[in-house]
């Protein structure tokens, strides 16, 4: 995985609660076996009309937003459908940040599985940043210093759980990190195989 | 004197294997369920890292997203159907995981077969890439979904990482009135708190309402318990959930039988345990449901109408309503027993057991499907299917003129050939109304099987109690 640290990058509005995974990605592009290759089917719907021609009104579409690192959305994003599918395809995009006041915990959890920072926001903050994205300026999220800092150079904090902070900033893959704790794990399965044998075959 | 500790608590406190400092676990997963479409990256990453599947032996796999609901004789036409099913089952063979495939008798949705093969048992810790795994929930398993990612993880370590959810109750007492089924609870429910208002936690569903449900039907509740945004939904096993998992084929063996009861009997909540937040709702109160927008808890009473965004202050809220009337083709003020439909489904993890279908046929008995009205029976697993047509469903459907098809995800999320066309409106068992969701330009509206059998015979959204 990839290490997050400091992004600086153009950031795009999306001024809309209750974005949905369906919505970020709908179930026609799930049949896919890879993880890669989602990003040109990004927002599917609202950003290509039935025949595939770009919707000139979706943000995505505009020249301005076209190489946007960072996404400033609305309450609940990324609720619905635990596919992670979702992360892949904005990750595929270019997207590597989210900044919004509320996820849905499925859609959050996958962000950081997949070097994508969801940042947490008050609603005024985020009402701050998303004019400033509607203006086209930039944002820098500093990870390290958990801050979102404006053009102008005033800086909101946030709030992130330590350890997800940690493994984004080195990088780190979660499943190597629990096997260094085999031994623990085969140790709870003796003890429940001992109180609770039916689990076991 | 311990602390008294909710269920939630009970069945986290028992599978932690190791708590971090900061408060993040390693959680013990008892149970995996697996589908073709959230597996294929996590196997091939499994590949990669050259990393072996922990627990075969706690798995289960099954194709059912994909599959076709017809001809199945004939195969997956969609290559790209195909090569998701297909490599589901050369990974099951390769890593040695128990898989249905579309030809078992035992094949179904995911959250169906489970619990109708005694996989699913209270006290369990239960995951699978999909958000619905919550269902499991109703058996007092701590059941919930989980990305791509954690599916890998869990194969390699038979773990997950995780930190507590906060506890919330709802509790809903009185008599359900005639009518009323459990659809109709969860998506009153889901009207009252909201999409997000479950967030961060996991709900204990309680009170005499939710002690009174079959297992399907609580099952129902806690399938639907994600679409309020909630982690898991959990229900207290009691004597209607130890007979209902008894003698099934992977219950707890005979030997074992008396000990694991009594080690389920010690999971409800204590009393005196405290919740971060409580909800009460009065059965009385609660009318057939029917969802009129884009989100489930875009939701009214049948007897009601379609709500005014004029009428709301909330600039962005009124926005969003808007919105979904406009793709949704309403106009402020219909009734909504006035809305004219052409298609339903009956189906899904939500609806697809046989008591619902038991629901439906009760409706469609002697009755007519509404001339231009195309009304689909999807069963939620073959095992429903053929108890439904031993019990002759079938035959009453079929002369009804609903189209009876094989088991599987169908038409709830539209990846297989049955689909709405754009501007097509549904009624609906499933469990989301998405923009979307069944097909590109489809509109959905959410009821019970009930409801959606009584939309077919009117062809019209229609109180299910005046069909009586
Ligand atoms: S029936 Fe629908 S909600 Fe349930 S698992 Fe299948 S697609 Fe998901």
């Amino acid at each position: 995985m990839k290490a997050f640290t400091v992004l600086k990058g153009v950031a795009a509005p999306l001024p809309v609660p209750n974005i949905d995974t369906d919505k970020i990605i709908p179930k026609q592009y799930l049949k896919t076996i890879q993880r890669t290759g989602l990003g040109q089917y990004l927002f599917d719907e609202i950003r290509f009309t039935p025949d595939r021609k770009e919707r000139p009104d979706f943000v995505l579409n505009k020249p301005a937003y076209r190489q946007a690192s960072i996404l400033v959305a609305g309450e609940n994003f990324g609720c619905g459908s635990s596919r992670e599918h979702a992360p892949w395809a904005l990750l595929d995009f270019g997207i590597h940040c989210v900044i919004a006041p509320s996820y849905a915990d499925i859609f959050y959890n996958n962000c950081f599985k997949n070097g994508i920072l969801p940042v947490i926001m008050p609603k005024d903050k985020v009402d701050i940043l998303m004019k400033d994205a509607e203006a086209g300026k930039p944002l820098t999220v500093d990870l390290p210093r958990q801050k979102v800092l404006r053009d102008n150079g005033e800086a909101f904090s946030f709030e992130i759980d330590g350890f997800r902070k940690h493994c984004l900033v080195n990088g780190l893959d979660d499943i190597g990190l629990t096997l260094e704790h085999e031994p623990d794990i085969t140790a709870f399965e003796k003890q429940q195989k001992g109180s609770q044998s039916w689990l076991y075959k | 004197m311990s602390k008294p500790r909710t269920m939630f608590e009970k069945i986290w406190d028992s599978h932690v294997v190791r708590k971090n400092d900061d408060g993040t676990c390693i959680l013990y997963i008892d149970r995996h369920l697996v589908h073709e479409v959230t597996s294929p990256q996590a196997f091939e990453g499994l590949r990669l890292a050259g990393r072996r599947m922990r627990r075969p032996d706690a798995t289960l796999a099954v194709a059912d997203h994909n599959v076709p609901t017809a001809d199945r004789a004939t195969g997956i036409h969609d290559s790209e159907s195909l090569l998701q099913v297909e490599t589901l089952t050369s990974n099951c063979k390769e890593f040695g995981v128990t898989l249905f495939d579309m030809h078992d008798k035992r094949q179904g949705i995911v959250h169906v077969i489970g619990p109708e093969q005694g996989m699913t048992q209270p006290g369990m810790t239960i995951v699978c890439g999909d958000s619905h795994t919550s269902t499991h929930g109703a058996f007092g398993a701590l059941a919930f979904g989980i990305g791509t990612s954690e599916v890998e993880h869990v194969l390699a370590t038979q773990t997950l990482m995780q930190k507590p959810a906060r506890n919330m109750r709802i509790t809903v007492e009185g008599a359900l009135p005639l009518g009323v089924t459990a659809k109709d609870v969860i998506l009153a429910i889901i009207g009252k708190i909201g999409t997000a208002g479950g967030t961060g936690y996991v709900v204990e569903f309680a009170g005499s309402v939710i002690r009174g449900l079959s297992m399907e039907g609580r099952m129902t509740v806690c399938n639907m318990t994600i679409e309020a945004g909630a982690r898991a939904g959990l229900i207290a096993p009691d004597d209607t959930t130890f007979n209902y998992i008894k003698g099934r084929p992977m219950a707890p063996p005979e030997k074992d039988w008396d000990k694991a009861v009594a080690y389920w009997r010690t999971l409800a909540s204590d009393p005196g345990a405290t919740y971060d937040k409580e909800v009460t709702l009065n059965a009385a109160d609660i009318a057939p449901q029917v969802t009129w927008g884009t989100s489930p808890e875009t939701v009214a009473p049948i007897t009601g109408y379609v709500p005014d965004p004029d009428k709301v202050a909330e600039p962005a809220r009124k926005t969003a309503m808007k919105h979904a009337l406009e793709y949704m083709g309403l106009a402020p003020g219909t009734k909504l027993t006035d809305i004219r439909i052409d298609k339903v489904f009956i189906g899904s993890c939500t609806n697809g057991r046989i008591e619902d279908l038991r629901a439906a046929a009760a409706v469609a008995k002697g009755r007519k499907v509404a001339a231009g009205v195309y009304a689909m029976i999807v069963p939620g697993s073959g095992l429903v299917k053929a108890q439904a047509e031993q019990e002759g469903l079938d035959k009453i459907f079929k002369t009804a003129g609903f189209d009876w098809r094989e088991p599987g995800c169908s038409m709830c999320l539209a990846m297989n050939a049955d689909k709405l066309e754009p501007g097509e409106r549904c009624a609906a068992t499933s469990n989301r109304n998405f923009e979307g969701r069944q097909g590109r330009g489809g509109r959905t509206h959410l009821m019970s099987p009930a409801m959606a059998a009584a939309a077919a015979i009117t062809g019209k959204l229609t109180d299910v109690r005046e069909l009586a």
